[in-house]
C-alpha cells in the first residue's frame, strides 16, 4: 500500500476500490449471503414468536442461529479467505472477537445480579 | 384509526409559536436568498450533489455549527431556570424536555459532526490523497445525518419532544410512561444519523489503511491521522450496539415487544447496559479526534515535531481497548455486586495511565520550543489543564463506592463538561482557527480570537467550576428547580452568568468569521502557519483534485522535511508533466437517499406505516438504482489540471 508510484496514483488514489472490475461479474456470492442473512434472521424471529419449543430449546438454537449468521457474515461478505493483507485480518479478528466476548461474557456477568436481587 | 396525539401535533406553547414563526422567516429567508441571487443550481451544484470531501467537512461543520446553536439555547434556558429558587420560567415538564434535546443534541448533532467534518476537511489532504476511499459513502453519511438531524430537531414544534433525558433509560421511556411521539422521534433521529456516522467510520478506515501517498507508513503519519484511524475503529464497534439498541426499544414501543419492560420477563437494566457498551466509546469517539488536533497544533506552534509519538500511538492504541471495558462506571448504583463494580472501577482508572502519558508528551513536546501563541494554540494550552481537571475528577467518579455519592449530581456534569467543553469544544475551536485558511483561503482574526478565547474560558469556568461544589453540596442533575437556604443559590447565579457569558462569547466567533470573510487577508502561500504535514504544501483552499501530483513521503512532519531537509534533491522527481486525474462524479442520490429516509422515519415516528413503507421502498429503489450505475467517474484533463495550477501561481 505504501507501493505505488505517481503513475498508479492516478488509479487508486481518486477512486474508490474496484470501480471497473465489478462490472462484469454477478455479484452472487452477496445475494447469497444477503438471503441467507434474512432467512437466519427470520427464523430466529419465527422461533421466539411460536412459542411451542422449551425455553431452553429456544435460547440454543437462537444461539446456534447467530453464530451461523456470524459464519454468513463473515465469509460471503467480509472476504474472509482472501489471502491478500491477511496480517490485517488477523489483527481486526481478534479485536473483533476481544470485543464480541467482552460484551457478550461482560453483560451475562453484569446481569447476574438479578437472581441474587430476586 | 388516527393515533390520540394526532388531535395536537402541532406543539403549542408561547415559546413553540416563536420558534414556528422563527423557522418560517427563515425558511423563507432562505429561500428568497437564493432565488435572488440565481444561486438554486449552484446550491445543487456544487454543494447539495458533491462527493469532494472538503466540501462535504465544511457542510459537516456547519449543520454541527447550527445545532451548537439549538442546543447552546436550551442550555440557557435551563440556566435561566436555575438562576434562582423556586423559579418558574419553564414547568416540569418543559424542563425534561430542554435537557433532553440538550444532552442529545450536544453529543451526537455537535460534537460528532464537527470532528467528522474536521475529519474530512484535513485528513485526506494529511495522507497525501485525492479523496476519502468512498466519495459517494461520503455523501450518504453526510446527508443521514443531516436528515437524522432534522428529524430529531422536528420534534419541538410536531408532536413535541422526547423528554426521557439523552440516556433514554427505560421504563421511563418505554411505551408504557412515554405514549408521546416524543421519543420515537430520539429513536428514529438517532438511528438514521448513526447509520452515516458508521459508514463515515468505514470510510476514514479504509482511506487510512488503503489510500495513503506513497512513502507514508503507518509511523510516518500525522497523528491526526492516527487519532481518526482508532477513532474509527472504535466507531465501528460501538455503533451497532447503539443500533441494536434503539432498535430494540422500537420494537418495545412501536410493535408491543417486552424487550426492555418491567413485565412479561423484559429486563429494563438491559438497556442501560446496552446503551453504554456503546456511550462509553462514545465519549471516546468525541475526545480521540480532539486529541489529535491537540498533537497537530502543539507540534506546530512549538516549532518542533512530537515528542514521544511512539508512545502518543501506543497509548491511544491502549484507550482504544479499555474503552470497552470499563461501561460499567455508568451504572454502579444498578447494584451488580463487588465483583462487577471492582473490576469496571479499577480498569476505569487504568484509562487515566495512558491519558497522562499524552499530556506529558504534549508539555515535552513545548518543553525548550519557540512557542507562538496563536489563536489555535491559546485553544490547546487552555485545554491540558482543563482536561486534567476533568480527568481527575473523572477518576474520582470512578471510586465505586464514593460514586454512590456522586452519582447523578451536578459533580458528575462538571466532570463530563470539563471533558465534552473544555476537551472537544476547545479542540475544536482550536481546529477550526488552525484549519481555517485550509478551508477557506484566510485566517481569522487573532484580535477578536483573543477575546472569543478569553470570555469563554472565564465564562466556561465560571459555569462549571461552581457545579463541582453544588454537586458536593447534595443538588442532583435533572432537577427542575430548587428551594432557597440550602447554600445553592448564589453557585446556581453565578453558573447562569457564566452560561450567558458562553453565548456572549460565541458572537465574537461569528463575527470574526463574518469580518474575516469580508477583509482578511488572502492566504496565497498555503501554509498559513509554517505548518508540518502535507495538507500546507498545496494551496488555500486545496484544488479539487488536492494534490497535482501525489506527493511522495521520506520522513515523518512530510511537508517540514520538504521545505528545510538539506537534501532535498530527493523532492525534485515532481518536474514531470501532470496526469489526467481519476475523480468521482457528483452525484444528488445522497440527498435524496437522506430525504426519503426522512420521509419514511417520520412516519415511522407517527406509526403511520404506509408514509414509513413508501420513504423505504424509495431509499430501496435509490440504492437499485445506484447498483446499475455505471457511469461514476471522469478524468480531469492536463489543460485543466495546468490551468488551475497557474491561478493559484504553482505551475
Ligand atoms: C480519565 C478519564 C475518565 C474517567 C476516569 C471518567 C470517569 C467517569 C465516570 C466514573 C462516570 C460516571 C459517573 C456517574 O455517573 O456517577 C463518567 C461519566 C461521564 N463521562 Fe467520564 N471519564 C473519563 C473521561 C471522559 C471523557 C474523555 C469524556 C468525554 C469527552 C467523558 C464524558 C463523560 C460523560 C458524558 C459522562 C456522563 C454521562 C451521563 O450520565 O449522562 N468522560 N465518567
Ligand atoms: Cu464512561
Amino acid at each position: 500500500m505504501t507501493t505505488h508510484s505517481d503513475v498508479h496514483a492516478t488509479q487508486d488514489t481518486a477512486i474508490a476500490p474496484g470501480q471497473p472490475i465489478n462490472h462484469e461479474k454477478f455479484p452472487w456470492k452477496h445475494i447469497v449471503g444477503y438471503v441467507l442473512s434474512l432467512v437466519l434472521t427470520f427464523a430466529a424471529l419465527g422461533l421466539v414468536l411460536s412459542s411451542a419449543l422449551p425455553l431452553t430449546a429456544v435460547i440454543v438454537s437462537i444461539v446456534i442461529l447467530a453464530v451461523l449468521q456470524l459464519l454468513v457474515q463473515l465469509f460471503l461478505f467480509m472476504h474472509l479467505t482472501e489471502r491478500h493483507g491477511s496480517a490485517t485480518h488477523i489483527l481486526t479478528l481478534s479485536f473483533a472477537f476481544f470485543v464480541a466476548i467482552t460484551v457478550v461474557a461482560g453483560s451475562a456477568w453484569i446481569m447476574t445480579f438479578r437472581s441474587s436481587v430476586a | 384509526m388516527l393515533p390520540h396525539y394526532f388531535n395536537h401535533l402541532f406543539v403549542t406553547g408561547i415559546d413553540i409559536y416563536i420558534a414556528d414563526v422563527l423557522i418560517i422567516l427563515t425558511s423563507l429567508g432562505i429561500v428568497s436568498v437564493l432565488t435572488y441571487f440565481k444561486k438554486w443550481k449552484w446550491l445543487w451544484r456544487e454543494w447539495l450533489t458533491t462527493v469532494d470531501h472538503k466540501k462535504i467537512g465544511i457542510m459537516y461543520i456547519l449543520a454541527a455549527f447550527a445545532m451548537f446553536f439549538r442546543g447552546g439555547m436550551d442550555g440557557l434556558m435551563m440556566r435561566t431556570q436555575l438562576a434562582v429558587p423556586n423559579n418558574h420560567f419553564l414547568s416540569a415538564q418543559h424542563y425534561d424536555e430542554v435537557f433532553t434535546t440538550h444532552g442529545t443534541i450536544m453529543i451526537l448533532f455537535m460534537a460528532m459532526p464537527m470532528l467528522i467534518g474536521l475529519i474530512n476537511v484535513a485528513m485526506p489532504l494529511q495522507i497525501g490523497a485525492r479523496d476519502v476511499a468512498f466519495p459517494y459513502l461520503n455523501a450518504i453519511s453526510f446527508w443521514t445525518f443531516f436528515f437524522g438531524a432534522m428529524l430529531f430537531n422536528l420534534s419541538f414544534v410536531i408532536g413535541g419532544s422526547p423528554d426521557a433525558g439523552w440516556t433514554s433509560y427505560v421504563p421511563l421511556a418505554g411505551p408504557h410512561f412515554n405514549p408521546g411521539p416524543g421519543e420515537n422521534y430520539y429513536l428514529f433521529g438517532l438511528n438514521l444519523a448513526g447509520l452515516g456516522t458508521l459508514a463515515s467510520g468505514i470510510n476514514f478506515l479504509v482511506t487510512v489503511i488503503r489510500m495513503r501517498a506513497p512513502g507514508m507508513t503507518l509511523m510516518r503519519m500525522p497523528m491526526f491521522v492516527w487519532s481518526t484511524l482508532i477513532t474509527s475503529i472504535l466507531i465501528i464497534f460501538a455503533f451497532p450496539v447503539l443500533t441494536v439498541a434503539l432498535s430494540l426499544l422500537t420494537f418495545d414501543r412501536l410493535f408491543g415487544s417486552h424487550i426492555f419492560s418491567m413485565t412479561h420477563g423484559g429486563m429494563p437494566m438491559m438497556w442501560v447496559n446496552l446503551f453504554w457498551i456503546w456511550g462509553h466509546p462514545e465519549v471516546y469517539i468525541v475526545i480521540l479526534p480532539a486529541f489529535g488536533i491537540l498533537s497537530e497544533i502543539i507540534g506546530t506552534f512549538s516549532g518542533k515535531k512530537l515528542f514521544g509519538y511512539p508512545a502518543m500511538v501506543g497509548s491511544q492504541i491502549t484507550i482504544a481497548f479499555l474503552s470497552f471495558v470499563v461501561w460499567v462506571h455508568h451504572f454502579f448504583t444498578m447494584g451488580a455486586g463487588a465483583a462487577v463494580n471492582s473490576f469496571f472501577g479499577v480498569s476505569t482508572m487504568l484509562i487515566a495511565i495512558p491519558t497522562g502519558v499524552k499530556v506529558f508528551n504534549w508539555l515535552f513536546t513545548m518543553y525548550k520550543g519557540k512557542i507562538r501563541f496563536n489563536t489555535p494554540m491559546l485553544w490547546a494550552l487552555a485545554f491540558i489543564p482543563t482536561f486534567v481537571v476533568g480527568g481527575m475528577t473523572g477518576v474520582m467518579l470512578a471510586i465505586a463506592p464514593a460514586d454512590y455519592q456522586y452519582h447523578n449530581s451536578y459533580f458528575l456534569i462538571a466532570h463530563f463538561h470539563y471533558m465534552l467543553i473544555g476537551g472537544t469544544v476547545f479542540g475544536v475551536f482550536a481546529g477550526l482557527y488552525y484549519w481555517w485558511p485550509k478551508m477557506f483561503g484566510m485566517k481569522l482574526n487573532e484580535r477578536l480570537g483573543r477575546w472569543h478565547f478569553w470570555t469563554f474560558m472565564i465564562s466556561f469556568n465560571l459555569t462549571f467550576l461552581p457545579m463541582y461544589l453544588v454537586g458536593l453540596m447534595g443538588m442532583t442533575r435533572r432537577m427542575y428547580t430548587y428551594p432557597p437556604g440550602l447554600g445553592w443559590s448564589h453557585l446556581n447565579m453565578l453558573e447562569t452568568i457564566g452560561a450567558f457569558g458562553q453565548g456572549i462569547s460565541m458572537t465574537f466567533m461569528l463575527i470574526n468569521i463574518v469580518w474575516s470573510f469580508k477583509y482578511a487577508e488572502r492566504d496565497v502561500t498555503g501554509d498559513a502557519w509554517d505548518g508540518r504535514a502535507l495538507e500546507w504544501s498545496t494551496t488555500s483552499p486545496a484544488p479539487e483534485y488536492n494534490f497535482a501530483h501525489v506527493p511522495v513521503v521520506y520522513s515523518r512532519d512530510a511537508f517540514w522535511d520538504m521545505k528545510y531537509s538539506k537534501n532535498k534533491e530527493k523532492y525534485q522527481v515532481k518536474e514531470k508533466p501532470y496526469r489526467p486525474i481519476h475523480m468521482p462524479n457528483n452525484s444528488g442520490r445522497p440527498f435524496l437517499m437522506g430525504f426519503a429516509f426522512f420521509i419514511s422515519f417520520f412516519g415511522f415516528v407517527f406509526e403511520w406505516y404506509l408514509v414509513g413503507g413508501i420513504g423505504l421502498a424509495a431509499v430501496f429503489y435509490l440504492m437499485f438504482q445506484r447498483s446499475f450505475e455505471y457511469n461514476t467517474d471522469h478524468y480531469i484533463s492536463v489543460e485543466e489540471i495546468e490551468h488551475t495550477e497557474a491561478v493559484t501561481g504553482r505551475s
